[in-house]
């Protein structure tokens, strides 16, 4: 079948150590007395998925995972130290999306400026202008500095240009929650137009209700392992959010299946501590309130109201 | 061979894709570098003047006795001296200063260096107006063969453009590479016979400085301007093997370390 996005035993290695930012002439006398150390480390170690046309992946796991180094990956910014991924289509990541701005230049200069990044042409750009500073609502402030603005409007404005991609894959790095409160429902509302309309997408969030809402499938990430890939979202994200608590890493599929089974009981139980609580509430109030609120108390408890 | 001209078309049909990112990038370098102000572009014409005005006072008494049109004979190795050390300086800065956009945005490294290199330009084509004005009040004879200085133009457009990129990448590797750069400027500056006449060497100190590549770009200039004459075919074939070594070296570090730069920055 065909696929958007494939990726098979992808592992990125980084290299760390003395070498960076030691200058030429401590390398050299490094290398002299053979005090020269470079450590590796692998980001990520044999990670495989597959997209189909239309999916959209979720990717969860702590800080660290490797989330973001599997992304640079798939969008091509990086060239995996082993493995391959191959991508069918236009490809659009939006990643950290208030960085790489200029601060010297107004407004209008680094809204072209971020649209050339992004692959847009300037006739699409001119059309679109005053529909991104609308969205951004940063009508006031064209002529402005960039560096004048306050944090919440740059990552509005970045926001606003970069959902105007027509991609047929689109990556998320955390990207669904900027601004303010009423900007943030804005935002997300045009985002989820955007994946409704077929794309195929790739999802990074810390909030695993965003993940268990939009997703298709799901990726599992910790320290650079893949704990698993499947397209059970809600038992997988059970099982993580177990593992959140006990810090422990699922073995296999049954593991998944066994934390997940846990993750239901300590609900379940936590739910039944809450109800246990409310009871012991209205024993008490039972015992020593007034007689008018002690019958409309008996008169619950008996009635199994809680 | 053929992978070598795949290789440039590859590049040129990219350069049209990003036609609008490349402008943008230049408009912004543009205006980063001259932060919108009133004197800008004419403090960096005048910046190569009062070098000229100082070498003048200075070493006229020393060099330029027994030489005719030592002022156009002194700016011409300025003017081309200048031109590339702020070309490579720029260029060396490229990698480093936009590492936010490269790490996140996929997009060709080289253009970021290109478009500082464009500035770099703009600013030479305004000093060597100011160069002409001065051979005229030198009373320099106009000849047909100043055309010539087209030549050196872009065969020091080409080396720079290459030693920019060595630079940029080295200066990704080593961050201490711009303060040894800057003393290896200096020793070249006084290695480039700009205020005094590398010709009153013997035979095989001449020879020497024919293995520094800027020199031989200035002497060019020299030639066609004073001598009003064209060097030799083989002059010709020096600069251009300069230029495109230059440029063949940058060109495979880039190809090479194109990944390698993420690490780093």
């Amino acid at each position: 079948m065909a696929y958007a996005v494939r990726a098979e035993n992808v592992s990125i290695r980084y290299m760390t150590g003395d070498f960076k930012d030691i200058g030429l002439k401590e390398y050299v006398m490094r290398r002299l007395t053979g005090h020269y150390y470079v450590k590796e480390f692998w980001a990520d170690k044999d990670v495989s998925f597959r997209l189909e046309p239309g999916e959209m992946l979720g990717i969860i796991g702590s800080n660290g995972a490797g989330k973001s180094t599997l992304l640079k990956a798939v969008s091509g910014i990086m060239v995996p130290t082993e493995g391959w991924v191959d991508v069918r289509g236009k490809i659009a990541a939006l990643l950290e999306l208030a960085s790489g701005f200029d601060g010297d230049l107004t407004v209008r200069e680094n809204a072209y400026l971020r649209g050339a990044l992004l692959g847009y042409t300037r006739e699409f750009m001119n059309r679109k202008y005053d529909e991104i500073i609308a969205f951004a609502e940063l009508e006031d402030f064209q002529e402005r500095r960039f560096k004048q603005l306050s944090s919440g409007m740059k990552s509005r404005l970045a926001f606003s240009i970069a959902c105007l991609v027509e991609p047929d894959i689109l990556i998320l790095d955390e990207v669904l929650s900027v601004g303010d409160g009423a900007f943030r429902k804005k935002s997300e509302t045009k985002m989820k137009e955007i994946l409704k309309s077929g794309v195929t997408g790739i999802l990074v969030s810390h909030s695993i209700g965003q993940v268990r809402s939009m997703s298709d499938k799901i990726l599992w990430l910790d320290k650079g392992k893949q704990i698993c890939f499947s397209g059970d979202v809600e038992k997988t994200c059970d099982a993580y959010e177990e593992f959140l608590i006990t810090k422990k890493t699922p073995q296999g599929p049954e593991g998944i299946e066994r934390m997940a089974a846990e993750f239901q009981e300590r609900k379940a139980r936590e739910r039944a501590e809450k109800e246990k609580t409310e009871q012991e509430k209205l024993l008490e109030l039972l015992q020593t309130a007034d007689r008018t609120a002690a019958e409309r108390a008996a008169r619950e408890f008996l009635s199994g109201s809680v | 061979m053929k992978n070598y001209k795949a290789g440039i078309k590859r590049v040129i049909t990219k350069m049209k894709e990003h036609k609008f990112l490349f402008e943008e990038l230049v408009k912004r370098d543009f205006k980063q570098k001259y932060k919108r102000t009133a004197l800008g572009m004419g403090w960096s014409v005048l910046n190569p003047l009062l070098t000229l005005l100082v070498m003048r006072l200075v070493f006229t008494r020393f060099f330029g006795r027994n030489m005719e049109h030592y002022t156009t004979y002194l700016f011409a190795g300025n003017l081309m001296f200048s031109y590339f050390k702020e070309s490579t300086n720029g260029g060396m800065q490229s990698l480093m200063s936009n590492a936010n956009i490269f790490t996140k945005i996929n997009v060709p490294k080289y253009l970021f260096l290109f478009s500082k290199n464009i500035s770099a330009v703009l600013n030479f084509a305004l000093t060597l107006c100011v160069f002409f004005v001065f051979t005229a009040l030198d009373q320099v004879p106009f000849r047909p063969s100043m055309f010539g200085i087209i030549y050196p133009i872009i065969t020091l457009t080409m080396f720079n453009v290459g030693v920019g990129m060595i630079l940029s990448a080295m200066f990704v590797f080593f961050r201490d590479t711009q303060y040894l750069y800057d003393v290896f400027t200096l020793l070249l500056m006084y290695m480039s016979a700009i205020f005094y006449n590398a010709d009153a060497y013997t035979g095989w100190v001449q020879r020497i400085f024919l293995l520094n590549p800027v020199y031989c770009n200035i002497k060019y200039v020299r030639v066609v301007v004073l001598e009003g004459h064209l060097p030799s075919p083989a002059f010709h074939g020096l600069l251009l093997l300069y230029g495109s070594i230059a440029l063949l070296t940058g060109g495979l570090i880039y190809k090479k370390c194109n990944q390698q730069f993420l690490y780093y920055v």
